[in-house]
């Protein structure tokens, strides 16, 4: 763990550039996030040794000469989405931005506390756990911008909105960013979160999503994480349920060097469901932590949870579920289950499936497993010519497939497939088409 | 076409096979019958390669090439096939996948080019009239949640699909009925030829009704302790084993 100190003080050296150019919604949350930071050491609370990297913050928010949106293109081009970039901490808006559906509003976080100055406080920060979290207080600390999407009553945005977040440059680099989701009643909305990193430098990312589905609201939120060395991806995933409410949450690490997921719901009113799955594909010596909590408030709340993870060489990957049961939430019912198979000697896997139940009449249960590929399978492949490579890569592809079949967006879970296929066989699953992963004396500099 | 000579094998030190000694010629049909624990299983998965027994002593040849050095999956490409007694279920895997893997490696094995998708499926479709196949298992993963019948009927349709010169029915009739039965060995007649060969292991003389075999040997303790024409099958099936024990 590391000094929060050296934060503390960059914040009282730069409080007024930060805030000047962020905005006073999120410049509220600023004063909690510095008394946790200053307390934290105290508390035994630090934070990971890779915030110990000299980043480069980007306080002023000087803006790349490049147009984000030709410079990069994602794994997933092609589905149709409203795209947005966010290059490091930095929101660009689209130059071609398709019209949005009557009230929706998508924009950077700081247009939106201007514009619509009140909602963005209404729910900005409600979630967070900023004294208990380090990595969050860091957020409300430094964070000066991020994606804002709002959702009216009743509205259903039909194509997915698509968010690249690319971390891009040529110093190292730490980017800090908040988004808000809120999704009113009834409204319906998916999001597909795409983080990538480019350049050999390093990089770290704390990245904080609040989301809020409202009563009825339906909400589908994707993340693909294809990262590159050098990349420290820390993200917190928020979610606030109300009455019936549906929320289908899928978290998918391709390619990544250490990432540390949080998500925490709380399906805070009755009926409301949750699907929260993940995958992470991970070898050499990538790191993938999932953190989860699901908080059952209120009766007869549903939450389903599977996160598989495939880990090869010497990578390790950490599994924390939390399931908690409150006594209001009779009915209730909670599934989680977290499979992993480590495929060669030296891979290792931690996991903690956990259920604490304070109702007497709900239906909950948890499991977890480590295992190698099945090798009576293997057999009877091999004995019909497959490759031993091929085999292997035809049974993890199925290990993951139920995970993969969660996802709700075709285009996305056809592309996913291609490109776990493509992971499993250790060929280059990163983009065709883009720019900075062509030839290297093309790549554009800051 | 398969000539094995004094063949031992063990599995978890415990030695099954004790000298087998055994040729089969291109066009024939060998039975292999005995009772349980005798080794017939084993010496299907020897052939097969299977990992977990390992040969002590012996040789075999499989169309002038030594089989026990070739890895499973070369044996296969090779023209061995081997009906499981147990087919394993693969959830997750697409049976259409699965067969492309395994008709375009053993395609890539003799220099041709993989099939296009187009002529792959109407491979598939040819194929699966010879065991009259259910469309919807061809849609499934590998023989996940199919009966007994299905997925027996399914290794024969793969053994369609690979053409193998050598295939080795391990029970084959095991957990079948009669109908099932029928469809599978009709299967098998249909895909014999002069250049192919087959070795039927099966407890019974009942599939041997449908499979008719041209020699008949009979495994106790690990060695071949009788070999004669298709009426020893009749003769077991009415004497039992307990006349070669003695």
């Amino acid at each position: 763990m590391v000094n929060t100190e050296e934060y503390v003080n960059i914040y009282r050296e730069y409080r007024t550039i930060i805030e000047n150019n962020s905005s006073e919604a999120l410049n509220a949350l600023r004063e909690e996030g510095f008394q946790a930071l200053e307390r934290a050491e105290s508390d035994g609370k630090g934070l990971i040794k890779e915030y110990e990297t000299d980043f480069g913050l980007n306080f002023e928010r000087y803006t790349i000469q490049n147009d984000p949106y030709k410079l990069f293109t994602c794994d997933i081009p092609n589905i149709g989405a409203y795209l947005y970039y966010i290059v490091n901490d930095t929101f660009y808006a689209n130059p071609q931005q398709q019209s949005l559906p009557a009230g929706v509003i998508i924009c950077s976080l700081k247009e939106a506390a201007q514009k619509h100055s009140e909602l963005v406080k209404s729910y900005i920060g409600k979630q967070m756990h900023i004294k208990e979290n380090p990595n969050e207080a860091l957020n409300a600390l430094l964070a000066q911008d991020g994606l804002f999407v709002y959702v009216p009553k009743n509205v259903q945005v039909e194509k997915p909105i698509q968010l690249v977040n690319l971390m891009y440059g040529n110093v190292d680099i730490m980017a800090v960013a908040h988004n808000l989701i809120v999704l009113e009643e009834g409204a319906k909305a998916q999001v597909l979160v795409c983080d990538h990193s480019s350049g050999n430098v390093k990089y770290l990312a704390n990245r904080v999503t609040e989301v809020y589905a409202g009563k009825n609201a339906v909400y589908d939120h994707y993340k693909v994480e294809n990262t590159t060395e050098g990349m420290t991806n820390i993200c917190s995933l928020l979610i606030d349920q109300q009455e019936g409410s549906e929320v289908v949450s899928n978290i998918i690490t391709l390619n990544n060097c250490q990432t540390l997921n949080t998500i925490n719901a709380g399906l805070n009113a009755p009926h409301a469901s949750l699907s929260l799955c993940g995958m992470c594909f991970l070898d050499k010596t990538q790191y993938v932590s999932n953190d989860t909590e699901i908080l059952h408030q209120k009766p007869d709340t549903n939450s389903f949870e599977s996160f598989k993870y495939i880990l090869d060489d010497e990578s390790k990957g950490n599994f924390y579920g939390m399931i908690k049961v409150f006594p209001d939430a009779q009915k209730s019912v909670a599934m989680q289950s977290n499979k992993n198979i480590c495929v060669s000697d030296k891979a290792q896997m931690r996991t903690m499936p956990q259920l604490e139940i304070y109702a007497d009449d709900v239906k909950c249960n948890h499991g977890a497993t480590v295992g190698q590929l099945d090798d009576t399978a293997l057999f009877y492949m091999l004995s019909r010519g497959i490759s031993k490579d091929e085999a292997k890569m035809l049974l993890m592809s199925a290990f993951v497939y139920d995970v993969l079949e969660k996802v709700r967006i075709p285009a996305l879970k056809d592309r996913l497939k291609l490109l776990i296929e493509r992971r499993l066989r250790k060929e280059n699953s990163s983009c065709d088409s883009c720019m900075i992963c062509g030839s290297p004396s093309s790549r554009p500099t800051l | 076409m398969l000539k094995i000579e004094n063949l031992h094998a063990s599995v978890g030190g415990k030695e099954i096979l004790r000298g087998i000694n055994l040729e089969v010629k291109s066009g024939e049909v060998h039975a292999i019958m005995g009772p349980n624990g005798s080794g017939k299983s084993t010496l299907s998965a020897v052939l097969a390669g299977h990992p977990a027994y390992t040969v002590t002593e012996g040789s075999v040849t499989f169309c002038g090439k030594d089989l026990l050095a070739m890895p499973p999956e070369v044996r296969s490409r090779e023209g061995l096939f081997l009906s499981f007694q147990y087919p394993v279920e693969i959830p997750g895997v697409s049976m259409v996948n699965f067969m492309r893997a395994a008709v375009n490696e053993h395609r890539k094995h003799k220099n041709l080019p993989p099939l296009s998708a187009t002529d792959f499926l109407k491979l598939m479709r040819e194929k699966k009239e010879v065991v009259e196949l259910d469309n919807r298992l061809a849609n499934r993963s590998v023989n996940e949640g199919f009966s007994g019948g299905e997925k027996k009927r399914n290794e024969i349709f793969q053994m369609a699909m690979l053409e193998p010169k050598l295939s080795i029915l391990d029970e084959t009739d095991s957990g079948l009925d009669i109908d099932a039965l029928r469809i599978v060995a009709s299967g098998v007649n249909k895909l014999k030829s002069k250049d192919t060969a087959s070795i039927v292991i099966t407890h019974y003389q009942r599939l041997l009704d449908y499979i008719v075999p041209d020699v008949v040997h009979i495994l106790y303790k690990g060695q071949i302790v009788k070999t004669a024409g298709k009426e020893l099958a009749l003769l077991l099936e009415e004497k039992g084993y307990d006349w070669i024990k003695e």
